[in-house]
């Protein structure tokens, strides 16, 4: 499969633009061909895929019980810090692992060091005593760049968890670089296209904007060069384009790898990659020298390495976030702008990977829904869900005329034009105990702590709603700037101490930032002002501290998540309104803000660390997770609750708008065959009426307990959680309790 | 005139798939003239439990799911209780949600099925027909109620050319002996208008709502059939050239 030039790299592809510049885009426009069939055609699991999965499967039992199966101390991982290893030589189509053996973790101490020790002593390795020396001594990390640079307010808020899950010791990650521009053009064009970028800089005065430009942009470079020799070690000459589908695949995962060598981002997403590997797949098929076993072959050997993707991570993160979470978010689907489905065979194979090597949460398979796709997709997405709930959906029809048609999801929910933008990951800040430390002038529900700056607590017996929402009006207020500012120190010190140097070789120059900040426990916050304008609710004041600590709710009042506008509107308001106020403050490199309403799982602590709320929620009770109604306070039905959802504005809110649902699979229908057909539906309304995003279970309340109980049944039960999916069993026991008492809709 | 139709309703609710085809609005009128054992409702069966609400109330919470159900490929079901015991308010709503341009469906036991006049019916895309059992002396015991009007009605619907879903529960040591299940197959199978027949495992989700009511729940001790009988009885109907799930 050796191909000397570029001509002969891209024999019988059509299109001018992408030859003469890098745009992968223009590329897939011309050239794929988009499939509206059904999915008859597609192949099962060969017995060689077969041997490879198994080999490396047969590790994670060791690998659940011990935490982590082993882990490199002593190397610092960079794109060729290691020797190459595989999973099987002779068997593996695609090669290349992060270290020299599979499930082997590397360390990454760019980000903090701290980060790097805890999670070794916690699964039982002794740091190495040079990487302490080198990283405590001689090299700073982001980390304690980021902790030079806070202010006493913004440690007291992070400690009190107003603001909570910061990427201050860890990568910040939710960068997807376009790893399809290494298949397409290989590296040498791309050192090229990087050096001329950086040429025109020359001109320009040295400004502290222009000398950083100018070192990332040789960063860059020096990372493609880094790229094209470990990809040498593999015996892959990436210098060049790919020249068939094999080795498209296998360019596009080596420079993913690279990223995954060189960064432990806490989400690091593939982009949107299936539509524009089917042009090569189809190249081949066309010529005869593969045949669509094969073709599935290749995917599912890809993806069986993007299932492997691991970094090392200290326990309370993984408890924080379920599991091992890598977010391989792969982008599936949508609509081109000149109305054509970009869905194409291989849009298919990707899917098919959750039968052919059974259901896992990895890769984050993400399908970009739109009621214009064509029906045999549609029909095969949807059982797909209902077979293995491993699949989550994103509206084409919000992301296309705002980012484009060639727009990826990184992590969960936030879409981007890839290689054309990147976004500062912001985490989130809890609008419920805001709304508690309105209540109290500034005081931690929980501690008695004066987190925000003093202001007059609320001193009535019962709460008024005009007071409230003024008083917290004015703690938003704080909390916006407080939290802004947070972050740009965190994203100043992560360019400078762990800059993503070979993701950002796969972007243009310049690129458009976001910065993603996100709101937590909307719910709770809707629901405690619904309560307060709608019903009385008395405050319950501790009488020594005179802190209000709990609250009696005298009346019913409207809850969000019934499609009632009374509620549904004051969670509008807060998103519309901690938007406008986020818009206030200056951003690090001037990026354009954005929020999420998210929360992953973290919704469960964020509950543990907040008191008593005024809608009647207990302190230490999960929120709902991302934007959900409050678990079991939607009483009418998947689509009431998803229609109150959908009135959250995009527009303020566009690093998305997470909705979880679990449906029965009796709620979806009693026959099986009718299920997919009633889901394309329920998808099909969902984005009509504006409704960004959608995680689909088809489970019932049964499955999960017996699943508790019985974890060795269940080692692919695999279930959507915020923006991704986990693997039951390896979730810790309170969030299992959470996920079952969530809303399952069901029928009786 | 129409504005002022009321009616007494339990609630409603958003469902998928088991109340008609794709996810339909599902209003649970208030009140049924029959005790059946297996009664999944028992919140619904009196009228003045019921909220007294217009048709126009009603329509303008449909109207917030018009373009959802629509587009999911549903419409609007009305279930109780049993809708015919209101027929002037059911036959109104039937009325508004055709004039919408949204799918009808009358979910009933047909016991009542002579209060539904042909105007109403004209206004009914479907009908889900529950035929509690085809014999007489196990219908009474099993409903209180006889079974002959639920039969004349369906042959009813039949002439009028009306769409029916049959929904036979099927409960152990009640409603699975053989014999019974043939004749109502035969029956059903002489019904041109009929779709399909949709055999309903008896469950025991109910049993809560007795309870916070107070009042004891019969077939508390009674098991949900196995699948192998849930099985034979499809077959049964299949056997008569029905399409049975």
């Amino acid at each position: 499969m050796t191909v000397g030039s570029r001509t002969d790299a891209w024999r019988g592809f059509t299109g001018i633009r992408w030859r003469e510049q890098i745009d992968v885009r223009d590329f897939i426009q011309a050239n794929y061909t988009p499939y509206e069939g059904d999915s008859a055609f597609l192949s099962g699991a060969t017995g060689r895929t077969w041997a490879v999965w198994e080999k490396v499967s047969a590790l994670f039992p060791e690998e659940r019980r011990r935490g982590i199966l082993d882990v490199d101390t002593a190397t610092p991982s960079t794109i060729t810090s290691h020797a190459p290893g595989y999973i099987d030589r002779d068997r593996e189509l695609i090669v290349g692992l992060q270290t020299d053996a599979p499930l082997k973790r590397a360390i990454m101490p760019n980000g903090g060091l701290r980060m790097v020790e805890n999670g070794l002593r916690a699964y039982g390795y002794e740091p190495d005593p040079f990487v302490t020396r080198v990283f405590g001594t001689y090299r700073k990390t982001h980390n304690d760049g980021v902790f030079d640079a806070y202010t006493p307010e913004m440690r007291a808020a992070r400690k009190a968890g107003i603001i909570t899950g910061l990427p201050d010791a860890y990568g910040r990650g939710r960068i997807i670089g376009d790893y399809r521009r290494v298949a397409l053009y290989g590296t040498d064009r791309l050192i090229e296209a990087k050096r001329a970028e950086r040429a025109t800089l020359d001109a320009l005065d040295s400004t502290a904007e222009v000398i950083r430009d100018r070192e990332e942009l040789a960063e860059q470079a020096r990372a493609l060069t880094e790229l094209t020799q470990m990809a040498a070690t593999y015996g892959c000459d990436v210098s060049r384009p790919a020249g068939t589908a094999h080795e498209a695949v296998q360019w596009l995962y080596l420079a993913y790898l690279a990223a995954v060598k060189e960064q432990n981002g806490a989400a690091m997403s593939l982009g949107r990659t299936s539509t524009f590997l089917d042009v090569y797949l189809q190249r081949d098929l066309a010529d005869g020298t593969i045949d669509e076993t094969r073709a599935q072959e290749l995917i599912d050997d890809f993806v069986i390495k993007l299932r492997i993707v691991r970094f090392l991570r200290t326990p309370e993160y993984d408890a924080l976030f379920s599991g091992d979470p890598t977010w391989v978010t792969e982008s599936i689907g949508g609509i081109g702008e000149d109305g054509r489905p970009l869905v194409t065979r291989t849009s298919f194979r990707f899917l098919q990977t959750l039968y052919n090597l059974g259901p896992a949460p990895e890769p984050n398979l993400t399908v970009l829904w739109s009621p214009r796709l064509p029906e045999g997709f549609k029909e095969f997405c949807a059982q797909v869900s209902v077979d293995t709930s491993a699949v989550q959906y994103e509206s084409d029809e919000l992301t296309r005329p705002r980012t484009g048609d060639d727009t990826a999801i990184a992590c969960c929910v936030s879409a981007m034009a890839v290689g054309r933008q990147m976004q500062f990951f912001g985490a989130r800040v809890n609008l419920a105990k805001a709304l508690l430390y309105a209540v109290n002038g500034g005081r931690d529900e929980l501690t008695g702590e004066q987190v925000a700056p003093a202001t007059a607590p609320l001193t009535g017996e019962y709460l008024d709603s005009d007071e409230l929402a003024a008083a917290y009006d004015r703690m938003l207020d704080w909390l916006a700037r407080t939290y802004v500012n947070a972050l740009n120190v965190i994203h100043y010190m992560h360019d400078k101490y762990a800059y993503e140097r070979v993701e950002m070789a796969l972007h243009d120059h310049p690129v458009h930032r976001f910065m993603a900040c996100g709101i937590a426990g909307l719910s709770v916050a809707a629901d405690s002002l619904s309560a307060v304008k709608y019903a009385r609710v008395k405050v319950i004041r501790d009488p020594e501290t005179g802190l209000a600590v709990d609250y009696e709710v005298e009346g019913d009042y409207p809850v969000y998540g019934n499609n009632d506008d009374r509620a549904d509107e004051l969670a509008v308001g807060l998103v519309e309104s901690f938007m406008a106020k986020v818009r206030r403050h200056p951003t690090y490199r001037n990026a354009e803000h954005t929020q999420s309403v998210l929360t992953i799982t973290s919704n469960v602590v964020y509950g543990k660390h907040t008191g008593n709320t005024p809608d009647g929620r207990r302190a230490g009770q999960p929120f709902a997770p991302g934007a959900n109604p409050m678990n079991g306070r939607d009483r009418h039905g998947v689509a009431a609750s998803a229609l109150s959802v959908a009135k959250l504005p995009y527009d303020q809110a566009r690093d998305g708008i997470s909705l979880t649902t679990t449906i029965t699979p009796e709620g979806l229908g009693h026959r099986p065959e009718e299920r997919a057909r009633n889901l394309v539906g329920i998808l099909d309304a969902y984005t009509a009426a504006s409704g960004f995003h959608m995680n689909v279970n088809v489970l019932d309340r049964a499955t999960l307990e017996d699943a508790m109980e019985h974890p060795e049944k269940y080692p692919d039960l695999t279930i959507r959680v915020s923006g991704y999916a986990v693997n039951f069993v390896r979730l810790t026991r309170e969030q299992q309790l959470d996920v079952i008492s969530r809303t399952f809709h069901g029928s009786l | 005139m129409s504005t002022l139709v009321r009616g007494r309703i339990h609630s409603w609710d958003l469902s998928t798939g088991v109340d008609g085809p794709g996810t339909r609005f599902v209003l649970f009128v208030s009140g049924c003239p029959l005790r059946c054992l297996y009664c999944a409702n028992p919140d619904t069966w009196h009228m003045r439990d019921g909220k007294e609400t217009t048709v126009d109330e009603v329509m303008a919470e449909i109207e917030k799911y018009r373009a959802f159900i629509t587009t999911a490929g549903g419409g609007v079901t009305v279930t109780g209780g049993e809708p015919l015991l209101q027929p002037a308010f059911t036959g109104e709503l039937l009325r508004r949600c055709k004039e919408a341009g949204l799918h009808t469906a009358l979910d009933t036991s047909g016991f009542l099925g002579a209060r539904a006049s042909d105007e109403l019916l004209s206004h009914t895309d479907l009908v889900l027909l529950d035929i509690k059992s085809f014999d007489v002396n196990t219908y009474r015991r099993l409903t209180g109620g006889e079974l002959a009007p639920t039969l004349s009605f369906a042959t009813r619907l039949d002439r009028l050319g009306v769409r029916m879903w049959i929904r036979y529960v099927l409960v152990p040591g009640w409603t699975d002996a053989p014999e019974p299940v043939d004749g109502l197959a035969r029956f059903v199978a002489g019904l041109d208008a009929v779709d399909r027949v949709d055999i309903l495992p008896f469950h025991k989700l109910g049993a809560a709502k007795y309870e916070a009511l107070g009042i004891p729940f019969p077939l508390r001790d009674t098991p949900s059939p196995a699948p192998d009988s849930v099985e034979r009885v499809r077959k049964q109907f299949r056997t008569h050239g029905l399409r049975a799930y």
